[in-house]
């Protein structure tokens, strides 16, 4: 799947399935700080992502 | 994962209600924890008149959204920062919102209305960005308040922002910051009343209250926060709220119900009188307020670059108190 993080926006390719807590373990992500958005929408944590999915993952905390 | 109300499918899980929820009773939660804090501190009523300091985030853009949804008489207030690309992007989203709303946005612009920009301000200054930006902020809320005669300045500080500023003043133990940390503080001395109504909803859900509405915010962060001590308390938070879900939420109400009450008599306000250039209430011995005597320190000064700020400041860790 295709992976779009923020500060700055890139992406990244992870290969396979995964659960959203999962993916967010892998990647050493608070999911405190953290949503998973697939087509405008979002994906609550046990939901699974599809090798196929492109997703965001947005960072909530603000510093200001 | 299926919604605790209604057993649809769910959009999102919150580990401190022990629950998930569809859109729908996400959004049913959101409008009783608002609902909740307005009316448990008497933060306003439906005939007031509310001014929202809107930066295009997602916090200020919610509440703002909250409170014209529930029947409040809000309008927007943007100041113009001048902090580069950042101040550019937030301008335009807030102005889209407003305008898609038919909702009221006053502007306000620090460089065309004031002579300066935060990063000059901090240049001509010597200090930290976010200082010359917190006055500003801080005295143009409320003259903005006070001649639009409005009855009350609502921000949209949720509760990782007064759980963390809490942290801050707990460290220091400032026992006068502490007393003044409160979900409303009364208008007197000329000060208008403030407000905080989204200090129940935490910024995981403020942030998903937009993407799941719809609403359009920057994502982007102002480039001076990066690195602050206050995101790095709400780090620290995260990680406690991680492994004990409740843990934030638990740390700012016994706050308020168990040691703010203790507080009260700390929280006078300083002996005041009116700015001779701008009838400002203002302190301390000069006639003149702090932000008019910023003004002239800045004026003719040659615009300064943002780049230039942002990487002095990364070598120098600075520290707010979560404005
Ligand atoms: S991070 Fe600092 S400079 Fe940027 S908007 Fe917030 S207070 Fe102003
Ligand atoms: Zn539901
Ligand atoms: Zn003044």
């Amino acid at each position: 799947m295709i992976v779009v993080l923020r500060h700055p926006r890139r992406e990244i390719r992870i290969e396979g399935s995964r659960r959203v807590h999962a993916l967010l373990a892998e990647l050493e992500l608070t999911r405190e700080a953290h949503l998973v958005i697939r087509n405008g929408t979002l994906v609550p944590g046990d939901g699974l992502l599809e090798a196929d999915d492109t997703i965001e993952i947005r960072p909530v905390v603000s510093g200001g | 994962m299926k919604c605790r109300t209604c057993r649809g499918p769910a959009v999102i899980d919150l580990p401190r209600h022990n629950a998930n929820f569809c859109a729908e009773h996400f959004f049913e939660l959101c409008r009783r924890q608002v609902t909740k804090a307005i009316d448990e501190h008497a933060m306003f009523g439906t005939d007031d008149r509310i001014l929202v300091a809107v930066s295009g985030g997602k916090d200020s853009l919610a509440v703002w959204d909250m409170l014209v949804e529930l029947g409040y008489r809000a309008d927007g207030y943007y100041i113009a920062l001048g902090i580069g690309d950042y101040s550019e992007e937030s301008r335009e989203i807030t102005e889209r919102f407003a305008a898609e709303r038919g909702l009221a946005l006053r502007i306000e612009s620090l460089r065309d209305d004031h002579g300066f920009d935060v990063p000059t301000a901090a240049k001509v200054t010597g200090r930290v960005p976010c200082s010359a930006c917190g006055l500003s902020k801080r005295h143009l809320f409320d003259r903005a308040a006070r001649e639009g005669g409005y009855d009350v300045v609502v921000t949209g500080h949720n509760l990782d922002d007064e759980a963390a500023v809490l942290f801050g003043n707990a460290l220091r133990w400032d026992v006068e910051y502490l007393a003044r940390q409160t979900p409303v503080l009364e208008a007197g001395d000329g000060f208008p009343r403030k407000a905080k109504p989204l200090v129940r909803l935490s910024e995981r859900e403020t942030a998903a209250w937009c993407i799941l509405r719809g609403i359009d915010y920057v994502i982007e962060e102002c480039p001076m926060a990066a690195g602050n001590r206050h995101l790095q308390y709400k780090e620290l938070l995260n990680a406690l709220e991680e492994k004990s879900p409740g843990s934030k939420a638990a740390f700012y109400s016994g706050f308020l119900d168990r040691m703010s009450p203790l507080l009260a008599d700390d929280r006078r306000r300083d002996v005041l009188h009116r700015c001779v250039h701008c009838d400002s209430p203002t302190g301390g011995e000069s006639e003149v307020c702090a932000f008019c005597r910023l003004v002239e320190r800045t004026r003719g000064q040659e615009a300064v670059p943002v780049e230039m700020l942002v990487k002095k400041k990364s070598r120098s860790r600075t520290s707010r108190r979560g404005d």
